[in-house]
């Protein structure tokens, strides 16, 4: 009756939304009085998930299932929660996870809440806190069916060392041929680029940048910080910059521990996508910005002064940190 | 093809977000209700679906009386006729089961729907209703191409896009890029007087119970005041971000 936890990897290591998964199913299944098993398809070192709290990992390693395909994941994932008669399953909110959610709960017959933020308030009832109307309020839902499934939203929890022995079990679960029914023909995917899903900080850019051709400000900040680039709806609307970078309302979320914002007015849709972010930074030269006042940090000034005077400080930072 | 769109009936993005009855529902006092964004999007590839390759489409909600005006919106863009499946949308769930009904009745080949309400951000629905009906799913799909029974689609990934290929019956998850914001249509006068003459069908609800039930509603704590940095000096930016924020 263990809490199940799907743990994601890339290139054979454990992303860090798996890590905090795992450190927020140990929470749960305190609350519960049991213990964790994952299931890693293809996965990355299990003493990292033990380090974490997981007792128990499930190893898939099926060639199948190198390339992600929502069906057969649900499927191997429904399985393993079949095998451990999980009553409650958790995920994270990365793309894939989102994909492979809500065909998971039907299989499972489980009640699902995306985007949760906390540990349940109780568990009986089972109640969650989650983000709705993008961050602009949280609900709170109880779960009514036997078996929960739970999309953990990233950075919410964090990470919780719990130094627990984890065993590692092969597992193999029966897929079939309807399974694949949607194929992958290609994937394009940047390598070596922090993303905005997963980048600690994001530095984003807004009309304020002027055109294009500026953009060497926001992507020579984004290198010394490690950080994701992204961008306003306008300017990917534009075409400056891919649709992709569009983070919003109508955008990608951003859950980043440091977001910089440079020539963004701070506009109702543009806040609502960026405000799970833990600390956020303004540089505008309007000082009646509205997003000032939803900012941690404010540079009133110009951007093409400020951002390679950051650069530098930051590089400098960077020397003496070593 | 037979193409349905699924509508969400959501609030618009500039609204205020308030709840009302001990922070148990939400105040749609003064709220401007609209189509779904994500399903614009969807709404605009079926019109060219429509145009280019002969299909049908269908437009379909899940909620009360008061969503009509949003449906009358997507039959003045060009569907063709629009079905309200009369009953209060609990849960993800509970509009999955009323759609899949109505995408079996109707025998739909293509499901249009978004990759998420805007409102309350669920993400399940076009999943859930592409598992109970036995469909295939692509979610947050930015490029959607059908032939015969043949189905081209990209998905956003994190960090990228996948090609994909699969067969109808398909139900997908859209969202921008499926079109351009430049194609999105408004409706024009024309659109709107033939849109009175179209079918807006009114079905019963087929039983089924929500998996969730919302308790209540939070709204964010307040943010504490913003910490201004002379832009003579941004050196200091840097120290607080090392120092007091720790997030470099
Ligand atoms: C249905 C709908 C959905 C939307 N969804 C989103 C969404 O998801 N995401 C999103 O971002 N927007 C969204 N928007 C658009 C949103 O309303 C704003 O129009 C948009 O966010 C403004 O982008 P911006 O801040 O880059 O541009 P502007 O509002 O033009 O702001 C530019 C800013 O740059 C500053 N500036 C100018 N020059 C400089 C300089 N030299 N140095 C420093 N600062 C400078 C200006 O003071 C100004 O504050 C949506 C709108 C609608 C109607
Ligand atoms: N009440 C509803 N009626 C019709 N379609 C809906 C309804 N709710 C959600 N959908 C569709 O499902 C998509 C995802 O919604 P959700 O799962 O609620 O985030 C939306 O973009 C719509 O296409």
């Amino acid at each position: 009756m263990s809490v199940l936890v799907y743990t994601e990897s890339d290139q054979g290591k454990f992303k860090k939304i798996a890590l905090e998964a795992t450190s927020y199913a140990k929470g749960v299944a305190e609350m519960l009085g049991t213990t964790v098993t994952a299931i890693a398809i293809n996965g990355g070192d299990s003493s990292e998930l033990g380090a974490h709290g997981a007792s128990k990992v499930l190893q898939v390693s099926d060639s199948k299932l190198e390339q992600f395909n929502a069906k057969a994941f649900a499927d191997a994932i429904a399985q393993a929660a079949q095998k451990e008669e999980a009553k409650v399953v958790i995920i994270s909110s990365s793309a894939n996870a989102k994909f492979l959610a809500p065909l998971l709960a039907i299989q499972l017959n489980a009640a699902y809440a995306p985007n949760v933020v906390a540990l349940p308030e109780g568990t009986s009832p089972f109640v969650v806190k989650s983000n709705v109307f993008t961050n602009k309020a949280f609900a709170k839902a109880e779960l009514k069916s036997d078996i929960k499934l739970i999309g953990l939203s990233k950075n919410a929890y964090g990470l919780k060392e719990n130094p627990t022995t984890a065993t590692t079990d092969a597992f193999s679960p029966s897929l079939n041929e309807a399974d694949f029914s949607v194929k992958v023909e290609s994937v394009d995917k940047v390598t070596g680029k922090a993303t905005i899903a997963d980048a600690e900080v994001v530095v984003s850019g807004g009309r304020g940048l002027k055109g294009p051709e500026n953009w060497h400000l926001i992507e020579d900040l984004a290198e010394v910080l490690g950080a994701a680039t992204a961008c306003s709806k306008p300017v990917s609307d534009m075409g400056w910059r891919p649709h992709s970078e569009h983070v919003g309302q109508t955008g990608k979320p951003v859950a980043s521990n440091l977001y910089i914002a440079i020539g963004i007015s701070g506009a109702i849709q543009h806040l609502a996508g960026i405000n799970s972010s833990k600390v956020k930074v303004v540089i505008n030269n309007d000082p009646e910005a509205p997003f000032f006042k939803a900012a941690d940090y404010g540079i009133v000034g110009d951007a093409f002064e400020v951002v390679p005077k950051l650069i530098e400080k930051l590089k400098e930072f960077k020397v003496n940190n070593a | 093809m037979k193409i349905l769109v699924c509508i969400s009936h959501v609030p618009d993005t500039t609204s205020k977000i308030n709840f009302t009855d001990n922070d148990t529902k939400f105040d749609t006092n003064g709220v401007q209700f609209v189509i779904n964004p994500n399903d614009e999007f969807g709404l605009t590839r079926a019109m060219w679906f429509k145009e280019k390759q002969g299909a049908t489409v269908h437009v379909v909600n899940v909620g009360g009386p008061e969503t009509e005006p949003t449906l009358r919106k997507a039959l003045a863009i060009g569907a063709d006729e629009a079905i309200r499946v009369n009953a209060t949308p609990t849960d993800g769930f509970f509009v999955a089961k009323q759609l899949a009904a109505v995408m079996q009745e109707g025998n739909y080949d293509l499901v249009i729907a978004g990759r998420e309400s805007i409102d309350y951000n669920g993400g399940m629905v076009p999943g859930m209703l592409a598992s109970i009906t036995g469909a295939n799913f692509v979610n947050t799909c930015i490029s959607l191409e059908v032939d015969g029974n043949n189905a081209k689609a990209i998905r956003e990934i994190d960090g990228g896009k996948e090609k994909l290929s699969t067969s109808l019956p398909l139900v997908i998850g859209g969202q921008k890029g499926l079109v351009e914001e430049s194609d999105l249509r408004i409706p024009n006068m024309r659109g709107i007087m033939q849109a009175r003459q179209k079918p807006l069908k009114v079905v019963e609800a087929t039983s089924a119970e929500n998996a969730t039930e919302v308790t209540g509603y939070e709204k964010p704590a307040p943010k504490g005041a913003v910490k201004m940095v002379d832009p003579e000096n941004v050196e200091e930016l840097v120290n607080l971000l090392h120092n007091e924020a720790k997030v470099i």
